[in-house]
């Protein structure tokens, strides 16, 4: 299993010589449990990966040391370049963030939640309103700017979620679980969105999920289980390793379960 | 690669003000959407001035001392301890407003901002104030419809004090939120931090009475910084600085900030040697 840890070949940057995120031997502890064992993975520029997991894999201990909510105390780790904890306002500004938990202000309308988001960001004025239209309308819920954020459904909390962490433009986007408790509509159709984002802009996304039908054969995927990184490569490349005939098989057999 | 857009280091001071602005707008909005809240800050000090007041001054005599010239009625004596109640308890709520926003994920917002963590909770502390410096000229309108006697120039020269009192109160809830792990653990803040505050210090009266009838609640009185906060807009509102007070207040608000900062900072806060708790 150790050896699907490393990359299977090299993949490739779209759009840029540095990886959007270069993870490397991070470990993390919570008191006396290992929340993540020697991590190491990049995620290329401009590409889609995959970071699948059962719970308590270790994604979201992973996203909180990424985003700095966390302090990295052992390994380190770089968006485009900058280390988090070294140049931690330089890693940030390159980062969008789709956190598990909502995180819109339901006291506040969808607009103003965008424009709040725009001056964490030193984005201000006629910029901020215009950005928010645009991102809104990438989203398609241009006609929710003047709704109050309580009133809207699962599903498009999450796409103006989403479409508030384009709106400083980063080059790296991270989901945390974006589509759990969404029914299978909403699901698709945040799928969609975020994959045109990677075709259209080439944002590079690290998707955290456990569900396999959301990662398709020629994505990158990172396999973490119990806080160990166990495969890391093209989702066809580790299937075909493996030996399984799916993902889903890959799964099974470097996990010893079922997702 | 060429689509890769690679923008400036660092901000301009233009967006730091941004942030800044942008930070005290959502805190007014907020504040300007919870009506419940701005009522019962009025109501609460109105209660004491209306009600207690009015008792309080048949039984209680108070002499002349600094920065008051001549007798004066209770109602005037209290309002600098009202004043600095209701940024007192807009310090507390601006706490439980940090934890409830922990516990939403709202914070996490905040923390994932570029901008250097310690300018992101200044400028938090600083809208947190000028909600409070409003709700105090609320306040002070009431009083005067109701007779309360203060200098005309008052509702300018209280101002700094304000701002400075506001400081404090506000790094103090801002340190208390980094502490409080679950919105329902706040009740203890009511309990051990605002009560004893209040009724331990010159708010109600004079540190004089106080010390006649117990030297120990007088030194009890005399460490409050809560005390010299009132101090301080007491005499701003005559027009005089008291300068012991405005140095407690600042070295208070510089410790209070200090630590607040330190616990949120992911390498060295509270919030990580709380295990899992993240903000």
């Amino acid at each position: 299993m150790n050896s699907l840890a490393e990359p299977l070949e090299r993949l490739p940057d779209v759009v840029a010589d540095t990886p959007a995120l270069t993870v490397a031997s991070v470990s993390h502890a919570y008191g006396r449990h290992q929340a993540l064992d020697d991590v190491s993975f990049t995620v290329p520029a401009g590409r889609f990966t995959a970071l699948l997991g059962l719970n308590g894999a270790g994604k979201t201990t992973l996203f909180s040391l990424i985003t700095r909510l966390f302090h990295t105390r052992v390994g380190s780790i770089s968006v485009l370049g900058h280390r988090v904890d070294r140049e931690p306002g330089e890693a940030l500004r390159q980062l969008g963030v789709v956190f598990q938990a909502r995180t819109l202000d339901l006291d506040l309308s969808v607009k103003d939640n965008l424009l709040y988001h725009a001056s964490l960001h030193g984005i201000g004025g006629r910029e901020a309103r215009a950005r928010a239209g645009r991102v809104l309308a990438r989203v398609g819920l241009e006609s929710h700017a003047r709704i109050a954020a309580r009133r809207l459904s699962g599903g498009e909390v999450r796409r103006v979620e989403i479409a508030r962490s384009l709106l400083h433009e980063p080059q790296l986007l991270l989901l945390d679980e974006p589509t759990v408790g969404l029914d299978v509509s909403s699901k698709r159709s945040i799928v969609t969105h975020v994959r045109a984002l990677v075709d259209d802009q080439h944002v590079a996304v690290l998707w955290a999920t456990h569900l396999l039908d959301e990662v398709d054969p020629s994505d990158a995927v990172v396999v973490l289980h119990k806080g160990r990184l166990l495969a890391w490569g093209l989702a066809e490349t580790i299937v075909a390793r493996t030996g399984a005939a799916d993902m889903r098989g890959a799964f099974v057999t470097l996990t010893g379960e079922a997702p | 690669m060429s689509d890769l857009v690679v923008p400036a280091r660092g901000f301009t001071l233009w967006q730091y003000w941004i942030c800044l602005r942008g930070i005290t707008w959502r805190e007014g909005l907020r504040f300007l959407h919870q009506r419940e809240r701005f009522v019962s800050a009025l109501v609460r000090p109105l209660v004491w001035l209306f009600i207690f007041a009015a008792g309080f001054r048949q039984i209680l005599g108070v002499s002349i001392i600094p920065p008051y010239n001549t007798y004066i009625l209770y109602e005037v004596y209290v309002t600098p301890g009202l004043i600095a109640m209701i940024q007192l308890f807009n310090g507390m709520q601006s706490s439980l407003s940090m934890v409830y926003d922990r516990e939403m994920g709202n914070m996490r917002m905040l923390l994932v901002s570029p901008f250097p963590r310690w300018f992101l909770l200044v400028a938090k502390l600083l809208a947190s104030t000028a909600v409070s410096v409003l709700q105090v000229y609320a306040f002070m309108l009431v009083a005067y419809v109701w007779g309360v006697d203060l200098p005309p120039w008052s509702w300018l020269t209280v101002l700094p004090a304000l701002i400075c009192v506001g400081l404090m109160l506000g790094s103090l809830g801002m340190l208390l939120s980094s502490m409080i792990k679950q919105l329902e653990n706040f009740a203890g803040v009511m309990n051990f931090v605002i009560f004893p505050m209040f009724f331990a210090s010159s708010a109600l009266y004079p540190l004089w009475l106080v010390q006649q009838s117990s030297p120990i609640v007088y030194t009890i009185c005399s460490l409050n910084p809560f005390t010299y906060g009132i101090e301080l807009i007491r005499f701003a509102l005559y027009s005089q600085v008291d300068w012991v007070a405005l140095a407690v207040v600042g070295v208070s608000t510089v410790v209070f900030m200090g630590a607040a900062i330190v616990a949120y900072d992911p390498a060295r806060g509270m919030l990580v040697r709380r295990g899992g708790g993240g903000p």
